[in-house]
C-alpha cells in the first residue's frame, strides 16, 4: 500500500526536478504516441527537439524560436503574477487579441502617415487594449464576485468574433480585392515592428518579453508587493489580517497580465502576423498557461519554459514537414505536458511512503 | 407564427435540440460538482466526446453506438482528471485547464480523417398522431430520442441527489469531506465516480453536438458549450431544474440568434455570434450580485482537495 505523507514545508529538490521529469515523462509519452500514428518515437523526438536547433536548416529555425518564445514568455509572466494569488485569469487569448485590434486600429487610422510617434504609440494602445479588457472580469469579480475564470473566458470568445467582424468589416484593407483581412503592416515602416538583427528572428517583443521577466522578477521576489501576493494565494486569512486588499490584488494582477498579453498582440500584429486577419490568433494565450505552469510561476523559470514550448512549435512544424507528423500531435504533446506536471507535482508537497501509515 | 420574420414556434423547436449538449454537459457538471470537485475540463470531454461518438458511430454505422462511444471517451477523459486530482492531489482548476487543453489537441488529431464525412442519421421518434397536433406537437413530439433523454436524465440526477441514499451520501462528501470521511464513507470513491458520470454526460452532449446538431466534425467545434456548461451550473445555483431553464434559455438565445442571421438582419454575423457569451456573462453578474449577500449555494467543499492525514 503506497500513502501520502503531507511535507511540512515544499521541497526545494522537488520543485526544481518536477518539471525535467515532466518533460522526460512527456517524451516517453509522446513517443509512443508518435509510435502509434506510425512514425519511428526516436527519430520524431530527434527532429522536434534537435533538429530545430542543431539541424542542417537550424539557421532559419533558430530564428523562430524567438519569435515564438517572444509572445509566451510576455504572456506567462502576467499569468503566473495572478495564478500566485489565486486568480485565474484564462482569458489570456482575449486580452491578446484585444491589444493587437488596439494598436492595429490606431496603425491603420494613421496609415500611411510616417512618424517616429506611431510605435510607441502602439505599444500604449496594444497594452491598454489588454488591460482594458482583463479589467473586465476584474471589475465584476470586485463588484459583484463573479468568477474570473469563467468570464475572462467568454470573453475570448468575444474577442475572437469581434476580430472576425473587424477583419471582414472595419479594418479589412480597402486595396484588398475584396479578401478578408487588414493591410499588411509590414509594409508600413512607421508601424512595422521589423527584426533588429537580420535572421535572428529578435524583434521588439523579444526585448519587451525579457524586461518582462527582469520586472516580474523584481516585483514577485524583490518588492513588498510580490510578497502580498504570494501570501494571498498561499493563506487567503493570513494575508487580510496583514493588511492585504483583496480586490487591489485582483485589479493588479489582472491588470498586469491583461497589458502583457496586450502587449504581445501588438507586438504579433505589428511584426511576425503583419495584419489582422480572422486567424490571427493561434492560442498563445493557452499554451502560455502551460508555459507559466512549467516555469514554475517563476520568471526565470518561464523564461526556460517559453524556450521549450517554443521549440515544440517549431519542431512540431519541422516534423510535420520531414515525417508527416500532424500538427494537432504537438497540441497533444504540449497538454501530456502540463498533466505530468501537475501529476508530479504531488511529489513536491507529499513524501510517498511503501507500506501502511501508522496510526497516530 | 411569425414576428418579425422570425418563426417562434419553430424557434421554441429548435431551442430544445439546440440545448440537448449544453443541458447533458451541464447536469454531468452539476453531479460532479456536488460531490465538491470542480473539473474545468467539460469542454476537453466535450469534444472527445464529439469526436470519438462520431468515429464510433460512422464506423458501426449506428448513432446509437456513436453515442455510447462519446459517453465512454467522456467517462475517461473524467477518469483522467480523477486521477490527477483525486490521486495526485493536484490543483483542481490547473488541472482542468489541462484536461481541455489535452482534449482539444487529442480530438484534433483523431478527427483528421473524419473532416467532410457524413455521420448515420440519429432518427426522429415517430409519435404518430400526436406529432400532428397543432403547435404541441411541433415543440414536443418532433426530436429524437437523445432530447428526450437528456430531459430524463436531469429528472433522474433530482431524484437520486434529492430523495436517494446515494444522492445523501455523494452530497455529504461534496459539503464536508472530512465529516464523510470520519464516518466511513470513501470520499476518493465517491469522487471518482462522481466525475466518471459527469464525463460520460459531457461526452454525451460532445456527440449530440457532431452526431445530430452539425452533424460533422469539424476541429474545435463545441466552440466553449463546455464552458457555458459550467456557467449554467453556476447560474443554477446547483439545482437540476435551474439547470434545465438555464440550458434551454442558452440554447433559446443561440437559437434565435441563428434565425436572426437566416431572416437577414442587417447585424454582422459575427456581432450576433458574441451574443451567447455576453449574455452567459451578464446571466454570471446578475446571479453572483444577489448570492453575494445571501447563502452560499455552492457545496462547501467544492475545489478543494482532500487528504486524509489533514
Amino acid at each position: 500500500m503506497i500513502t501520502l505523507i503531507r511535507r511540512p514545508n515544499p521541497s526545494r529538490f522537488w520543485s526544481y526536478a518536477t518539471p525535467v521529469a515532466a518533460v522526460i515523462a512527456t517524451m516517453i509519452a509522446g513517443g509512443l504516441l508518435f509510435a502509434l500514428l506510425g512514425k519511428h518515437p526516436v527519430e520524431a523526438i530527434r527532429v522536434i527537439f534537435y533538429e530545430p536547433l542543431f539541424g542542417e536548416n537550424a539557421a532559419y529555425f533558430r530564428g523562430q524560436l524567438l519569435v515564438k518564445a517572444g509572445p509566451l514568455v510576455l504572456i506567462a509572466c502576467g499569468l503566473a503574477v495572478g495564478f500566485r494569488a489565486g486568480i485565474w485569469n484564462i482569458g489570456a487569448e482575449g486580452q491578446y487579441i484585444m491589444g493587437a485590434l488596439a494598436s492595429a486600429w490606431l496603425a491603420l487610422h494613421m496609415y500611411p502617415a510616417e512618424s517616429h510617434w506611431l510605435f510607441p504609440a502602439m505599444i500604449v494602445l496594444g497594452a491598454i487594449g489588454g488591460l482594458l479588457w482583463a479589467m473586465i472580469p476584474a471589475l465584476l469579480k470586485v463588484w459583484f464576485g463573479t468568477s474570473e475564470i469563467l468570464v475572462s473566458l467568454m470573453l475570448v470568445y468575444v474577442a475572437e468574433n469581434l476580430l472576425a467582424y473587424m477583419a471582414f468589416g472595419p479594418l479589412k484593407n480597402p486595396e484588398g480585392y475584396g479578401f478578408p483581412g487588414s493591410r499588411n503592416l509590414q509594409d508600413y515602416p512607421s508601424a512595422h515592428n521589423a527584426e533588429l538583427i537580420a535572421g535572428t528572428g529578435l524583434h521588439w517583443g523579444v526585448v519587451a518579453a525579457l524586461v518582462a521577466v527582469i520586472f516580474t522578477y523584481i516585483l514577485m521576489h524583490r518588492h513588498i508587493m510580490g510578497f502580498r501576493i504570494r501570501v494571498a494565494g498561499e493563506a487567503p486569512r493570513a494575508a487580510r489580517f496583514a493588511g492585504v486588499v483583496p480586490a487591489r490584488l485582483v485589479m493588479i494582477s489582472l491588470g498586469f497580465a491583461g497589458a502583457l498579453a496586450g502587449l504581445a498582440g501588438m507586438f504579433e500584429v505589428s511584426g511576425p502576423a503583419g495584419q489582422i486577419t480572422d486567424s490571427f490568433n493561434v492560442g498563445y494565450g493557452f499554451t502560455a498557461i502551460i508555459v507559466a505552469f512549467l516555469g514554475r510561476l517563476h520568471p526565470v523559470g518561464i523564461l526556460l519554459a517559453g524556450l521549450l514550448m517554443a521549440l515544440t512549435y517549431i519542431g512540431g512544424d519541422m516534423a510535420q514537414l520531414t515525417l508527416g507528423l500532424p500538427s494537432a500531435a504537438i497540441q497533444v504533446f504540449q497538454g501530456m505536458l502540463l498533466f505530468f506536471l501537475l501529476g508530479f507535482d504531488v511529489l513536491t508537497n507529499f513524501r510517498v511512503r511503501l507500506g501502511r501509515r501508522a496510526v497516530a | 407564427m411569425i414576428i418579425g420574420g422570425i418563426d417562434i414556434i419553430g424557434l421554441i423547436a429548435i431551442l430544445m435540440s439546440a440545448s440537448t449538449p449544453v443541458l447533458l454537459a451541464a447536469t454531468g457538471e452539476l453531479v460532479a460538482e456536488k460531490s465538491g470537485v470542480l473539473n474545468l475540463g467539460v469542454e476537453g470531454m466535450m469534444i472527445m466526446g464529439a469526436v470519438a461518438g462520431f468515429a464510433a458511430a460512422v464506423a458501426t454505422g449506428n448513432p446509437v453506438l456513436g453515442f455510447l462511444g462519446g459517453a465512454i471517451a467522456g467517462a475517461l477523459m473524467a477518469t483522467l482528471f480523477a486521477v490527477i486530482t483525486q490521486i495526485f492531489l493536484s490543483n483542481q482548476v490547473a488541472s482542468g485547464l489541462a484536461l481541455t487543453l489535452f482534449g482539444l489537441g487529442l480530438s484534433a488529431l483523431i478527427g483528421k480523417g473524419y473532416e467532410g464525412v457524413r455521420p448515420p442519421p440519429t432518427a426522429k421518434i415517430d409519435f404518430g398522431p400526436l406529432s400532428d397536433i397543432p403547435v404541441l406537437g411541433r415543440i414536443v413530439f418532433s426530436h429524437d430520442w437523445m432530447v428526450y433523454l437528456s430531459l430524463l436524465l436531469v429528472v433522474v440526477v433530482w431524484i437520486v441527489l434529492r430523495y436517494t441514499r446515494v444522492g445523501l451520501v455523494l452530497r455529504a462528501v461534496g459539503e464536508s469531506h472530512d465529516a464523510a470521511h470520519a464516518l466511513g464513507y470513501r470520499v476518493v470513491a465517491v469522487r471518482f465516480a462522481a466525475l466518471a458520470f459527469g464525463g460520460a454526460l459531457a461526452g454525451l452532449g460532445g456527440a449530440y453536438l457532431s452526431l445530430v446538431r452539425v452533424p460533422q466534425w469539424t476541429e474545435g467545434m463545441t466552440a466553449g458549450a463546455g464552458w457555458i456548461a459550467l456557467a449554467i451550473v453556476v447560474f443554477a445555483s446547483w439545482r437540476p431544474w435551474r439547470v434545465l431553464l438555464g440550458a434551454y434559455m442558452f440554447g433559446g438565445i443561440t437559437a434565435l440568434q441563428l434565425q436572426l442571421q437566416a431572416a437577414g438582419y442587417a447585424i454582422p454575423v459575427h456581432i450576433l455570434s458574441m451574443a451567447p457569451y455576453v449574455i452567459t456573462i451578464v446571466v454570471l453578474v446578475i446571479l453572483s450580485a444577489i448570492h453575494r449577500h445571501g447563502v452560499q449555494a455552492a457545496p462547501a467543499s467544492l475545489g478543494k482537495s482532500f487528504h486524509a492525514s489533514s
